[in-house]
């Protein structure tokens, strides 16, 4: 299984390799606008500070040369020089990473906690209240807007009954974490009880279902043995895929409450023309996503007894 | 009885689905009509942020124009971005998808790891991206969207290339002398229309709420369009002391985005009952 897991590694090097190079095109084919907010967005630049300052940024070099140093440094760990701050994007990025898997985490155990259960229940009482009710609340739940139910929550949490804070990241403790956790985790959530039922409902319809029940087997062993191992695997791949919309929707949770992660940092990058931590920080994402997508594979050992890696 | 009941659902789904999506369009055809005001020009200082009233149905905003106009209004925005953006991604995944899976080869190896990259990168994150190099602006949503959310169409175009490829119909086809063109576009595309159809739906659906995320981050539509995410970006500041500027156009897209996801659902589940859990 570890032998499996350092292949899988191997492999994202050419999946990293391409986004890389797509990102890079994209953030890159615009010259100079970046050294002119570098210099600090006046409008008449001395034509050598410029130059100066295109050649600390390696900017005075062709496109092909500097993907070719920014794969030596990526090659190296290092994500480059913020144009803007001087910063290393390294430290700019670390110090978001952690307010932003924070939050990511615990949308995922609201969304699994509650989405599965809900999904599950509905599908073995279909047509009852609890079915209607939640699977008319999982369509909305992928309908709203996530920042305008944002904003309702704390209308009501934070203004109205002051219960917890409107926004802001405190010291990271969980009241400051509840109200962007829901937000981010609702769409997911509602996601996933989707999947969840659907599942279940194809299931029940298998032949080893018949069969367990033609054994004599309890429906609630049935449901728990049966069923939900297998409702389990196949709402998995859902989850892990759905990961990346969720790590993309910190982007606007964040922002909403202020939130010092990840998100936050790429949004106020793109407003800079901040290019390397741009870049940096859509890197992270990605990467996050692909671990995530690898741990479920990995999961799948534990759930699946057919599987087996080699 | 089960059956009857889940019959019963699907029709629900589709008729009222397609009720609030058909509700929405003639909102947007006929908002000239139908607003009281116009969203732009009508601008009063001396009412501004007026709660909801009989003169003012939704209340008026910070600039003293009327929201229900501005609302109405800016359905023609959110769905001529949904529409436009989609068939963009429809075009390009249904061709990318065709191509690789009739031609196969290099170009489906090349077509398939474009997909498969796409797909790894969160579609926000990849319109943050196009939006960064073109800069704020209307147009440049319709680009990015355009660009963003063809990859889920592309994979089962190809998919149902595959399996249509053997059929008879398509052997007897090529037997008779069709061209390549021809046999896509008159044997093959017919047959898949269908769960195209669906995607298609669904990715009005995701694109109009993708368009609120970029306006509300402020690289959407410019002040002061009518857009329904830009009106609730700039209504924030206001938002704990004039919350209707804000809960208006947010109801908007919200009833617009699930009149399309519902619609969607009841297609799917009638067109194409296999691949519903491709993407729910």
């Amino acid at each position: 299984m570890l032998a499996y897991a350092l292949r899988r590694l191997v492999q994202f090097i050419p999946t990293i390799l391409a986004i890389s190079l797509i990102m890079f095109i994209l953030l890159n084919v615009l010259p100079g606008d970046a050294t002119i907010m570098a210099g600090g967005l006046r409008k008449e630049v001395d034509p050598k500070v410029m130059a100066a300052m295109r050649r600390e940024f390696g900017l005075d070099k062709p496109l092909y040369m500097r993907y070719l140093v920014y794969l030596r440094d990526l090659a190296r760990g290092d994500l480059g020089l913020s144009f803007l701050r001087r910063e290393k994007v390294n430290q700019l990025v670390g110090a978001r990473i952690w307010p932003t898997l924070k939050l990511a985490v615990v949308a995922m155990v609201i969304a699994v906690g509650f989405g599965i259960p809900l999904g599950f229940f509905s599908a073995l009482r279909q047509g009852s209240w609890l079915d209607t009710f939640s699977m008319f609340g999982a369509v909305s739940g992928v309908s709203i807007p996530q920042f305008w139910l944002g904003l309702l929550l704390m209308y009501f949490f934070a203004v109205q009954l002051h219960l917890l804070p409107a926004s802001g990241y405190g010291d990271g403790d969980l009241p400051h974490l509840i109200l962007p956790a829901i937000t981010l985790g609702v769409s997911y959530m509602a996601l996933l009880a989707r999947t969840t039922r659907a599942a279940v409902v194809e299931i029940h319809t298998a032949d080893y279902i018949r069969t367990a029940r033609a054994k004599g087997l309890s429906e609630l062993l049935v449901n728990r043995k049966h069923v939900l191992r297998n409702t389990l695997i196949l709402v998995l791949t859902t989850a892990g895929l759905q990961f990346g919309a969720l790590m993309g929707q910190t982007v606007i949770v964040e922002k909403l409450f202020s939130w010092p992660g990840i998100g936050s940092l790429l949004v106020d990058s793109i407003f800079q023309r901040d290019i390397p931590v741009t870049q940096g920080c859509i890197l992270i994402i990605i990467v996050v996503f692909l671990l995530v997508n690898l741990s479920v594979d990995l999961l799948y050992a534990f759930i699946d007894p057919r599987i087996e890696y080699k | 009885m089960n059956l009857f009941l889940r019959k019963l659902k699907l029709r629900t789904n589709l008729m009222a689905g397609g009720a609030l999506t058909l509700l929405v369009i003639i909102m947007a055809l006929f908002a000239p009509l139908l607003a009281p005001y116009h969203p732009i020009d009508d601008a009063d200082l001396m009412v501004a942020e007026e709660p909801p009233s009989a003169q003012f149905w939704f209340g008026t905003d910070s600039q003293g124009r009327d929201i229900l106009s501005r609302v109405i209004f800016g359905s023609r925005i959110s769905l001529s971005v949904g529409l436009l953006s989609q068939t963009m991604n429809t075009i390009i995944g249904v061709l990318l998808g065709l191509t690789a899976g009739y031609f196969g080869k290099w170009w489906d190896d090349l077509v398939m790891g474009l997909t498969n990259i796409m797909l790894s990168i969160p579609a926000l994150i990849f319109a943050l991206a196009i939006m960064a190099l073109l800069g704020p602006g209307l147009m440049n949503v319709f680009i990015a969207l355009g660009l963003t959310n063809w990859s889920y169409t592309c994979r089962i175009t190809r998919s149902q290339v595959l399996s249509t490829r053997s059929q008879d119909y398509v052997k007897a086809a090529r037997a008779l002398g069709y061209g390549r063109g021809r046999i896509m576009l008159t044997q093959i595309l017919p047959n898949i229309v269908g769960p195209i159809l669906v995607m298609a739906t669904l990715g009005v659906a995701y694109a109009i709420l993708l368009e609120a995320s970029l306006s509300f981050l402020g690289l959407g539509a410019q002040p002061p369009t009518p857009s329904w995410g830009g009106m609730l970006a700039t209504a924030r500041e206001q938002f704990f002391t004039a919350p209707w500027i804000s809960i208006f156009p947010g109801l908007a897209i919200f009833i617009t985005v699930m009149g399309l996801n519902l619609f969607g659902d009841g297609l799917r589940d009638i067109l194409d009952p296999h691949t519903s859990q491709q993407r729910s």
